[in-house]
C-alpha cells in the first residue's frame, strides 16, 4: 500500500508520520510537497500536524485553499482514505471535508502530553483493529483543539456514529469530548491526537499502530476483493 | 527616536555621538586610529555593535580563555555558530547555549521568541538539524504581577515559537529568587544533529564569490539590540522599546528546510546566521574567518521599509536571516531552493581580495573598514577584581543546623516553592514530542533524546545553582558543573561537553569582576576533572536594576551519549519492591539552601548567607563513573542526584509517577541535616532486589535506606520513630499545584 | 484605490475564551462596567478599484478571511489615501 503524507510550509509532523508508515508499519510512503504534486498514484493520503502557514489567520485555513487540497477532495470522493492529525485535522475542517470548526483551548494555551482516548466506533476503515470502546492512549500537542459545531450538526454525527475518538478526561473544552470524527462516507478521518506519536512502546505508547495497520488491513481487503 | 539623517564626521566627534551607541572616549579614538580618519555615522555604528561586549566579550574574553575547550572528540570548539562533538558512526552533535535576557525584560513574550529562534539558527547555520531545545530560566518570586508577567509571556514565547518550527523543547529549568525580580533571564539551548560531511562554517572563501542574502527582508526592528543586551536595564524599561525584535517561526522553519537543503551543494561555501548586530556581525565576521574582504552594495538588500539608511541596514537585527556564500556562477542554483520555499535570497555582494569590508549604498561607499579591526582587534580589558565583603563574613561563619520542629509540614512547605515544584505548568504548554525522538520527556533528571536509526541517545540539561553561585562563587562554578553531569549520569548517559550561558552583573564593578573571575575558575576545575570541554557559550553582562546586581548565574548547559537504549534510566521509581540505596554521605549544609529560603521569610534583607555545600570533585568523578558502570550493567532501576531540598525532595520527587507508588525509608542521626541538607556529590538509587549485592559491590559510598512500596505512601523513620507519613499523591497534587495557584493568586 | 476593512467577530453564542480572559482582567482591575469583551480580528485590504468591489470582498470573507462555522464579519470600504 502507497501512503502520500502530504508536506505544507510549515508542517512539522511530516517526517513524523513518514517514519511511522514507513519505518515502523513497513508500507511505502513519500513525503510529497505541496505543490505540483501529483496524487493519483498514491492509495491513501496522510495529512500530518505542524503549522501550516504558521497558522496564520486560522488555523489550517490558508493550507485549506491550496490547489493540492482540491487534489485530495478529489481522492476523497473515489472513496480511498483520508488520515489528517492535528493541523491535518483543522485542514481537513477548514476545507469543508469534515463538518465543524477549532477554537482555541479553553484554558487559552498549547498543551502537550499523553492523554486517554475512547475508541468510540471501532468499525471505520481506521479504526477496525480497536476493540469497542477500548481505552489507548496517544500524546495530545495543540493549542486549538477544542471542536466546535452547531447542534444540529452533533446531531448528525451521533446519529451517523460519525464521532471516532472521544477524550476520556477533556482536555480542551472539545464539545462531546470530541478527538476525532469522520465523515459520512467514512473514508475521512480527522483527529487532534497524535496516532504517529504513539506507534513505538520506547517514546511511551504504540496505540497509535492500529490506526495504520487498520487503513492497511481494510485497504488489503478491498483490493484482495476487487482482484 | 533613531538617527536617520546623517551625521558628520566631525559633528561625531564633537557632540560625542559614539557615546550613546556605548563607544568610550578610547575606544572612538582606536577607531580613528585604525580608519586613519574620523569614521563616518554608519562606520561608527558598525564599530559600536561589533566592540560591543555581546559581539566582542571584551572584558569576558581574558576569562573565557581559561575554559578548557579542547577533547579527541571535539570537533568544532567556541567561536563558530555553535560547537560540535563527535558521536561515533559517522554522526555529530552540536549545540549552544543563548542569553536574550534584556529583550525579555522589555517585551518577554517576543524576547523569548526570538532568543529561541536565534539559537536554533546558529545550530542549523552550522549545517545541523535542530533535535532539541531547553531552556534556562530565572524570575522573581511569583508575588508581584509584574514578575508573573514576566513568567506567563517569556513561557508563552518561548512555547509559540518553539512549538511553530517543530523542535521538541525537551527540558530545562526554572528558578525564582529575588534578586531577578527587574532582571529576569532567558537562556535557550539548541541541540542538532549533524553527518560529519554536512559541516558547514562561516567563512567567506574564495575570492570572487558571490554573498547572497536569504530570508525575512529588513525592517527597523532592534537596531543596536547588541549594544542593548551590554547595558544595564534602565529604571523605566519600557522605553527601550522599540529596540526588541520580533520574530517570524514560520518563516524560521522554512528556513531551517532550505538551509539543510543547500548544504548538500556544493555550490555552498560559507554560512551563517544573522544575530546580533545582523549582517555587520555575519559578513564581517564571514570575511575575517576566511582572511578575506567583503564588499557588499546595500541598494540590494531586500527592505521591509521605505528610505532605510546604510546606518539602520547594516544594524537591523530583523529575524530569520541568513547570509551564504556561493560560488561565483552558482548563485541561481541555491537561489531556486529558497524559492521553493518561498523565500528571497539575492545576491548582495562579493568575496573580495582586499582585506576591507566595504559597503556601497546609493551609488557611494558608506563604509571601508579593514575587517578585522572589527571581529579580531576589538579591545580587550583586564578588568579589577576585588573580594567582597560579604563572601568573607559567610565564609566565617559557623555551619549551623537550622531548627525544624515540623517535618511534614517543612517538606510540604519545600514542595511548593516554585523552585522546587513541578514545573508541569510550563512544559506542558512546550511540544516536548515532535520529531518522535524524545525517550524521557520534561520532568526526569536529564532529557533523553533517541537518535533514529541507531541504538544511541542523547541525555541533555541546563543547570546551575545561583545561591551557591552567589555565597561563594568558585565552589558554585564546580557544584554548577558536576550537578549537570550528575543529571545526565543519572540518565545513563556520559556527559560529552558543555556550553556556558554566562549570566552577570556590570563588570565594571569589582565586586561583580570578582564572581566572573571566580566562577570560570570553579568551572574550569570541574570540567577539566570530569572531562567536559567546553564547546560554545554566550556571554550577558550588565544583569542588574536599580543599581543591584543578580546573582551570578552560569548557566551548564551539558550533552551526554546513551551508547544504548538499554541503557535509559530516568529519575522515577519503577516497581514496589526495589531497594533504595543513597550514595554519598550527608553533612550539615545549609548554606544557600531550600530550607534557608523558607525559614528566612520575612528577614528579606539577607535570605541567603553562610558557606556553600563543599565539593571534592574527585569524588564527584568517582561516584559519577561508578553509578554509569551499574547502570550499563543494567543494575539500575531508577537514578536521581541530590539538589534544592535534599533528600526529602528527592524521595518525593522519585515517588511521583502515576503508578500508585510509596516509599519507606529509615534514617539515624539528625533528621534537619538528613532530610534537607544539600551536600553534594550524593544519588538516590533504586534497584531490584536480586542486585543488591552487585550494586554494593560496584559503588562504594551507597547506603541502603529503604524500599519502594505499593501503598501509595511517603514514609520517613528517624531514628527508630515514624517522622513523616504522607499520601504520596495527596504530596503530589501540593507539588503540581503550586506554581498554577500561585499564578492564579491576586497580589 | 479603495480601502476595505474587514472586522471578523466571533459568532454570538460561541465561547471565547480570550474575552472572557480579557473581561476578568478588566473586573480585577476595577472596570466592574465591562458585561462581556468579545475579541474579533481586523484586516485591511487595499484594492484596485472596480464596479463590484463589495461582491468581490464578500466572496473573499466566505472563502478564506472568515471561517462561517464560528465566525461573523463585515466590512467597510473607503476611499485610500495616498500618504
Amino acid at each position: 500500500m502507497k501512503f502520500a503524507v502530504i508536506v505544507f510550509p510549515g508542517s512539522n509532523c511530516d517526517r513524523d508520520m513518514y517514519h511511522a508508515v514507513k519505518d515502523i508499519l513497513g508500507e511505502e510512503a513519500d513525503l510529497v510537497w505541496y505543490e505540483n504534486s501529483n496524487l493519483a498514484n498514491y492509495d491513501a493520503i496522510l495529512l500530518p500536524g505542524g503549522f501550516s502557514y504558521g497558522d496564520y489567520l486560522r488555523s489550517g485555513s490558508i493550507a485549506a485553499t491550496s490547489d493540492c487540497l482540491k487534489q485530495i477532495k478529489a481522492h476523497a470522493a473515489k472513496g480511498k482514505p483520508v488520515l489528517g492529525v492535528c493541523n491535518g485535522f483543522q485542514i481537513l475542517l477548514e476545507a469543508g471535508l469534515l463538518p465543524g470548526a477549532m477554537l482555541c483551548n479553553k484554558n487559552l494555551a498549547f498543551m502537550c502530553h499523553q492523554e486517554k482516548l475512547r475508541v468510540a466506533n471501532h468499525t471505520t476503515l481506521f479504526t477496525s483493529e480497536y476493540e469497542e470502546n477500548e481505552i489507548v492512549q496517544f500524546p495530545i500537542a495543540h493549542g486549538e483543539g477544542n471542536y466546535f459545531c452547531d447542534e444540529a450538526t452533533i446531531k448528525e454525527l451521533r446519529k451517523n456514529k460519525q464521532i471516532v475518538f472521544t477524550y476520556e478526561a477533556n482536555p480542551n473544552g472539545s464539545t462531546e469530548d470530541i478527538a476525532g470524527i469522520i465523515n459520512r462516507e467514512g473514508n475521512v478521518l480527522g483527529m487532534m491526537p497524535h496516532p504517529e506519536r504513539a506507534v513505538e512502546a520506547l517514546l511511551g505508547s504504540a496505540d497509535g499502530l492500529k490506526v495504520f495497520q487498520s487503513i492497511v488491513m481494510n485497504w488489503r481487503n478491498s483490493y484482495v476483493a476487487s482482484v | 527616536m533613531l538617527q536617520v539623517s546623517e551625521i558628520s564626521p566631525e559633528q561625531i566627534e564633537t557632540d560625542k555621538i559614539y557615546r550613546g551607541m556605548g563607544l568610550s572616549e578610547q575606544e572612538y579614538n582606536m577607531v580613528k586610529a585604525i580608519l586613519k580618519r574620523r569614521p563616518n555615522f554608519t562606520e561608527i555604528g558598525i564599530f559600536s555593535v561589533m566592540w560591543s561586549e555581546h559581539c566582542s566579550y571584551k572584558t569576558s574574553k581574558p576569562l573565557l580563555k581559561k575554559f578548557p575547550t579542547k577533547a579527541a572528540n571535539v570537533l568544532q570548539g567556541p567561536g563558530e555558530g555553535a560547537g560540535i562533538i563527535d558521536i561515533g558512526d559517522n554522526q555529530a552533535v552540536v549545540f549552544k547555549v543563548e542569553s536574550h535576557n534584556h529583550p525579555s525584560a522589555v517585551e518577554p513574550y517576543q524576547g523569548a521568541a526570538t532568543g529561541v529562534g536565534g539559537i536554533i539558527r546558529d545550530v542549523f547555520s552550522m549545517g545541523a538539524r535542530p533535535i532539541a531545545l531547553l531552556n534556562s530560566l530565572r524570575f522573581g518570586n511569583l508575588t508581584s504581577d509584574r514578575v508573573k508577567y514576566l513568567f506567563q509571556e517569556v513561557v508563552h514565547g518561548i512555547a509559540g515559537y518553539g512549538n511553530c518550527v517543530g523542535v521538541p523543547t525537551v527540558g530545562g529549568e526554572v528558578q525564582f529568587d529575588d534578586n531577578y525580580e527587574g532582571n529576569p533571564l532567558v537562556n535557550a539551548m539548541c541541540v542538532g544533529l549533524i553527518n560529519h560531511e554536512d559541516i558547514q562554517k562561516g567563512v567567506a572563501a574564495g575570492v570572487g564569490n558571490t554573498v547572497i542574502y536569504a530570508g525575512a527582508a529588513t525592517g527597523r526592528d532592534g537596531i543596536h539590540g547588541a549594544t542593548f543586551a551590554s547595558d544595564d536595564l534602565a529604571e523605566d524599561a519600557n522605553k527601550d522599546r522599540p529596540a526588541v525584535q520580533v520574530g517570524d517561526p514560520f518563516m524560521e522553519k522554512l528556513l531551517i528546510e532550505a538551509c539543510l537543503e543547500v548544504i548538500h551543494s556544493d555550490a555552498l561555501v560559507g554560512m551563517q546566521d544573522m544575530g546580533a548586530a545582523g549582517l555587520t556581525s555575519s559578513a564581517s565576521e564571514m570575511a575575517s574567518s576566511a582572511g578575506t574582504g567583503m564588499e557588499m552594495n546595500l541598494d540590494l538588500v531586500p527592505q521591509r521599509e521605505l528610505n532605510m539608511t546604510a546606518y539602520e541596514l547594516m544594524l537591523s537585527e530583523s529575524q530569520e536571516r541568513m547570509l551564504l556564500v556561493v560560488k561565483k556562477g552558482r548563485e541561481q542554483e541555491i537561489i531556486d531552493v529558497f524559492e521553493k520555499y518561498g523565500l528571497q535570497a539575492v545576491a548582495v555582494g562579493e568575496v573580495i581580495e582586499e582585506k576591507t569590508f566595504r559597503l556601497i549604498h546609493h551609488g557611494n561607499i558608506v563604509a571601508d573598514i579593514p575587517v578585522d579591526a572589527l571581529a579580531e582587534e576589538a579591545p580587550v580589558y583586564h578588568m579589577l577584581s576585588e573580594e567582597p565583603e560579604y563572601f568573607r563574613r559567610f565564609q566565617q561563619m559557623e555551619e549551623s543546623i537550622p531548627h525544624v520542629e515540623n517535618f511534614t509540614g517543612t517538606l510540604k512547605a519545600l514542595l511548593e516553592q516554585p523552585t522546587i515544584a513541578s514545573k508541569e505548568w510550563v512544559y506542558d504548554q512546550y511540544d516536548s514530542m515532535v520529531q518522535t525522538n524524545t525517550v524521557i520527556t520534561p520532568g526526569s533528571d536529564a532529557a533523553i533524546v533517541r537518535i533514529k536509526g541507531t541504538d544511541k541517545a542523547l541525555a541533555m540539561t541546563t543547570d546551575c545553582n545561583s545561591r551557591y553561585m552567589y555565597l561563594d562563587p568558585e565552589t558554585g562554578g564546580k557544584v554548577a558543573v558536576a550537578e549537570a553531569a550528575r543529571n545526565i549520569v543519572c540518565s545513563g548517559a556520559t556527559p560529552l561537553g558543555l556550553t556556558d550561558g554566562l549570566n552577570f552583573g556590570n563588570p565594571t564593578r569589582h565586586e561583580i569582576f570578582w564572581q566572573m573571575e571566580k566562577s570560570v575558575a570553579g568551572m574550569s576545575a570541574a570540567c577539566r576533572l570530569l572531562k567536559t570541554p567546553v564547546i560554545s557559550g554566550n556571554v550577558s553582562l550588565y544583569n542588574e536594576s536599580k543599581g543591584k546586581a543578580i546573582f551570578p548565574t552560569p548557566v551548564v548547559g551539558m550533552v551526554g551519549l546513551i551508547e544504548s537504549l538499554d541503557h535509559v534510566t530516568s529519575s522515577f521509581f519503577q516497581r514496589a519492591g526495589d531497594v533504595i540505596f543513597l550514595i554519598g554521605e550527608t553533612k550539615p549544609e545549609f548554606g544557600g539552601s531550600e530550607l534557608q529560603n523558607i525559614l528566612a521569610e520575612g528577614d528579606t534583607d539577607e535570605i541567603y548567607s553562610g558557606k556553600a555545600p563543599a565539593i571534592d570533585l574527585e569524588v564527584e568523578a568517582k561516584r559519577q563513573s561508578q553509578l554509569l558502570d551499574a547502570i550499563r550493567q543494567s543494575i539500575v532501576q531508577s537514578a536521581h542526584d541530590l539538589s534544592e531540598g535534599g533528600l526529602a525532595v528527592a524521595l518525593a520527587e522519585s515517588v511521583f509517577t502515576d503508578k500508585g507508588l510509596g516509599v519507606r525509608a529509615a534514617l539515624s542521626g539528625d533528621m534537619t541535616v538528613e532530610l534537607f541538607s544539600e551536600t553534594q556529590s550524593r544519588f538516590l538509587v533504586s534497584v531490584k532486589p536480586e542486585d543488591v549485592e552487585r550494586f554494593k559491590e560496584i559503588i562504594d559510598d551507597a547506603r541502603q535506606i529503604g524500599v519502594v512500596t505499593d501503598d501509595g505512601q511517603y514514609t520517613i523513620f528517624g531514628n527508630g520513630k515514624q517522622v513523616i507519613a504522607e499520601d504520596a499523591e495527596a504530596l503530589c497534587q501540593r507539588w503540581k499545584g503550586a506554581i498554577p495557584c500561585l499564578l492564579k493568586s491576586r497580589v | 484605490m479603495k480601502k476595505v476593512i474587514v472586522f471578523i467577530t466571533l459568532k454570538q453564542g460561541v465561547l471565547d475564551p480570550q474575552g472572557k480572559a480579557v473581561q476578568t482582567s478588566l473586573h480585577s482591575l476595577g472596570f466592574q462596567e465591562v458585561e462581556e469583551a468579545r475579541i474579533g480580528k481586523y484586516i485591511e485590504l487595499y484594492v484596485e478599484d472596480q464596479e463590484n468591489v463589495s461582491e468581490r470582498v464578500q466572496a473573499m470573507c466566505e472563502q478564506l478571511l472568515a471561517n462561517p462555522v464560528i465566525e461573523d464579519y463585515r466590512f467597510e470600504i473607503e476611499e485610500a489615501v495616498h500618504s
